[in-house]
């Protein structure tokens, strides 16, 4: 039923190998097209606001965008991906659509529009593709091993991502300030990643896997969706976004800008040095102590760069660790929230609700910290971003925190 | 296709893809790295001993014809008795730099800055070391930008990284506002006096300051990067066309006992903190359209045509005669070693 390794043909030893070749594949795909995607991220904010010259302002409406579109595009690849049969040429749209969206970025050349226009196909790529692409993977695995499957492709997906930031620098420290050498790169590697599709990964036939159709009105019918849209809502809120924190943290640090992608490779270390402790701490402490926990250290890293003056490495150290504290401290943790408190039929449907309400309300927090920077300066701005994470948390914490449990 | 040739197809193609990275990347990484040379070329120079940058490597005037660059990277250069100051660019992993050297080159003194390099001056004496970089944006032209103008004191060590933190006297009273910048210092020979411009408020004044007592004072409306005479008499300076930065600039001179201003005989838009080059010769950097810059001088006395003095040649500065420059440079260099703080 499944590919064993990648030099035997279908159907033969079941036995070969632990993962399909398929998978590998796939997860090859993945990580190259991660370190592609990652090496520009690391980089964006810079390009914008020091290469282009963007006002802050502009720069928050084109992160909103990034982050925003990412979640929201998602959806609609979803759906498209669902009603075409064929699983392999989608992905190859997706991954096509971001590998050329980096030239877009190129051939923008500082019009804010071109870059919006990139980003948005950027985006549109990756929401084309993952939902074909986990198709395939679960088609390529029995059963019993999509664990396993899905365990070694999210582990090449994320080894790409923590590599990504390495090559900008790298690219950064033989072309000093040339950003656009960055974005090339990084076009390059994405159509090396195409290539791996195109050459390695097979379209499975089978059936469709079954996708639960998004039910939004039974869902926001439902008790969990007042408590849930508004939480994510209020979540999304008191964020600003890793860029503008590098940023600021590069501004305030007094860092050279070669080092920017370090901040990104650096908060990602904290991360996975901290994702297993504090999951057991949740485990054992309840998850929303946690989650609110690791919001707090965002409000405390938004604090620190707001309140201190000068302040070299240490500055960037401790805005690093708070930074990575938080995302381990919340990755999933909302998720994980809202798990218990969505009726178990409509699960999917409810994850892509509260990442939609969060999209949207970091595309608001982004623009309005953009705004904020630009009109009253960053310190004021800061302040006035630790205040509403401060009450967004407070408000969270009220919403969700009555009963736990609505369907066990 | 069998697996054989697929894997030659993507060997085949990746190496294609890391050649085209490689190719740009190091086509927009490498600058062209000329080693400590002299080259010969059209230089008029009049004769003079100039310091100078060539398309970022400090230069000096080489007669007859010809220009000696050395392998040292500025994206600002200046020197005054003995005293080489220089703008380091930032460099991939490091930040940008202010470098005090000898007349020899050698390092006295490496101050780190952030911000884009724009003005520098080192005073007559070659003790004060002034300096301006841009904070945000890039351009005098543009409403938003901000601005950082600090001073070295070599002989005391003391580094005042923002005059921005000097009380300010305003139309002859006292003055705070948050928008506050200030830029292009030039020092008169006491080294304490010095002179810069402030901008508050959509207003751009000329300030007379005390570096000791850490004060500045306005004096005159619209005028930008004042320079001193040798004399101490005047400033050479550039003006907004109808106080409008979007128009460009124009250079005059100002008489500092009647506060009269005089056109100089330059038309042209000229974006430079002016350099005396002697009482009678003002000289300054024009950037042309294709990204190459040249010096240019005109009278001080306003009459007369502007004259070319360099082509690929900016941050020009005039440095005495190289016996004397050498020994004060020298002595300098004994008596007041390394004044760290």
């Amino acid at each position: 039923m499944y590919l064993s390794t990648l030099t035997r043909p279908a159907g033969g030893r079941r036995r070969a190998g632990p993962v399909a070749a398929n998978v590998v594949a796939l997860g090859a795909v993945s990580l190259i097209t991660d370190v592609s995607a990652e090496m520009v991220t690391a980089i964006l904010p810079l390009y914008l606001v020091v290469g282009l010259q963007f006002g802050p302002a502009a720069y928050g409406a084109i992160d909103g965008l990034y982050t925003g579109a990412t979640v929201l595009l998602r959806l609609a690849g979803g759906y498209a991906a669902d009603r075409v049969d064929r699983r392999k040429p989608v992905a190859l749209l997706g991954y096509g659509a971001s590998a050329v969206a980096k030239l877009g970025l190129l051939a923008a050349a500082g019009s804010a529009a071109g870059i919006g226009l990139a980003i948005t196909a950027d985006r549109a790529g990756k929401g084309l593709r993952t939902a074909p692409r986990d198709a395939l993977i679960t088609l390529s695995t029995p059963p019993d091993r999509l664990g396993r499957a899905f365990g070694v492709h999210r582990t090449m997906d994320a080894a790409g991502a923590f590599a990504g930031p390495l090559v900008a620098l790298a690219v950064l420290a033989a072309a000093p300030g040339s950003y656009d050498s960055v974005i090339m790169t990084s076009f390059c590697v994405a159509l090396l990643g195409v290539m791996v599709l195109v050459l390695f990964v097979r379209d499975r036939p089978g059936p469709k896997p079954s996708r639960e159709a998004p039910r939004w009105r039974e869902l926001l019918r439902g008790p969990a969706a007042r408590r849930l849209v508004p939480a994510s809502f209020l979540l999304g809120l008191a964020t600003i976004g890793d860029g503008f924190t590098y940023l600021l943290v590069t501004e305030r640090a007094d860092l050279a800008l070669g080092w920017f992608p370090l901040l990104a490779v650096a908060t990602s270390g904290v991360y996975l040095l901290l994702a297993t402790p504090l999951g057991l701490l949740a485990d054992r402490a309840g998850r929303l102590p946690v989650v609110l926990g690791g919001y707090l250290t965002l409000t405390a890293a938004y604090l620190l760069l707001g309140l201190t003056s000068g302040g070299g490495l240490w500055l960037a150290g401790a805005a690093v660790v708070l930074h990575g504290t938080f995302y381990a401290a919340t990755d999933g943790g909302l998720m994980a929230l809202a798990g218990p408190l969505l009726p178990a039929g409509l699960r999917t449907t409810g994850i892509a609700l509260v990442q939609s309400g969060q999209a949207l309300a970091y595309l608001f927090s982004s623009v309005l910290f953009g705004v904020a920077w630009q009109v009253w300066g960053t310190r004021s701005a800061l302040l006035a971003a630790a205040v509403v994470s401060v009450i967004a948390l407070a408000g969270t914490a009220v919403v969700l925190r009555t009963p736990e449990r609505a369907t066990p | 296709m069998n697996t054989r040739s697929r894997v030659i197809v993507l060997t085949a193609t990746a190496v294609l893809l890391a050649a085209l990275a490689v190719a740009y990347t190091v086509s927009r990484g490498a600058e062209p790295a000329p080693a400590e040379g002299r080259t010969s070329g059209d230089e008029t120079a009049d004769g003079r001993r100039l310091q100078f940058l060539t398309n970022g490597r400090l230069s000096y005037t080489s007669p007859p014809r010809s220009r000696r660059v050395t392998p040292v990277e500025c994206d600002r250069a200046y020197a005054a008795a003995g005293t080489v100051a220089c703008l380091r660019p930032v460099g991939a992993l490091s930040a940008g730099a202010l470098v005090v050297m000898d007349a020899g080159l050698h390092q006295r003194r490496r101050v780190p800055l952030t911000g884009f390099p724009n003005r520098l001056r080192v005073s007559p004496s070659g003790r004060m070391v002034a300096w301006t970089l841009f904070i945000d944006g890039h351009s005098y032209a543009t409403t938003g930008f901000s601005t950082r103008a600090g001073v070295l004191d070599t002989r005391t060590g003391r580094l005042v990284t923002s005059l921005e933190d000097f009380a300010i006297t305003k139309d002859g009273a006292p003055y705070r506002n948050r928008d506050v910048n200030l830029w292009g210092i030039t020092f008169a020979a006491d080294d304490n006096r010095f002179y810069a411009t402030l901008s508050t408020g959509g207003g751009r004044y000329l300030v007379q300051g005390d570096f000791a007592a850490g004060t500045v004072r306005t004096l005159a409306p619209n005028v930008e990067c004042p320079s001193l005479s040798p004399d101490g008499t005047h400033l050479a300076f550039k003006s907004a066309i109808a106080g409008d930065p979007k128009r460009g600039w124009r250079l005059s001179t100002l008489d500092l006992a009647t506060l009269k201003t005089a056109p100089l005989g330059e038309t042209r838009s000229v974006d430079d903190q002016p350099v005396w080059l002697d009482a009678h010769t003002i000289a300054y950097t024009l950037q042309l359209s294709d990204g190459t810059n040249q010096t240019w001088t005109v009278p001080a006395s306003g009459l007369g045509k502007p004259q070319l003095l360099l082509n690929n040649a900016s941050s020009v500065s005039p440095i005495p005669a190289p016996v004397q420059s050498a020994r004060t440079g020298g002595q300098h260099r004994q008596s007041q070693a390394d004044p760290r703080p």
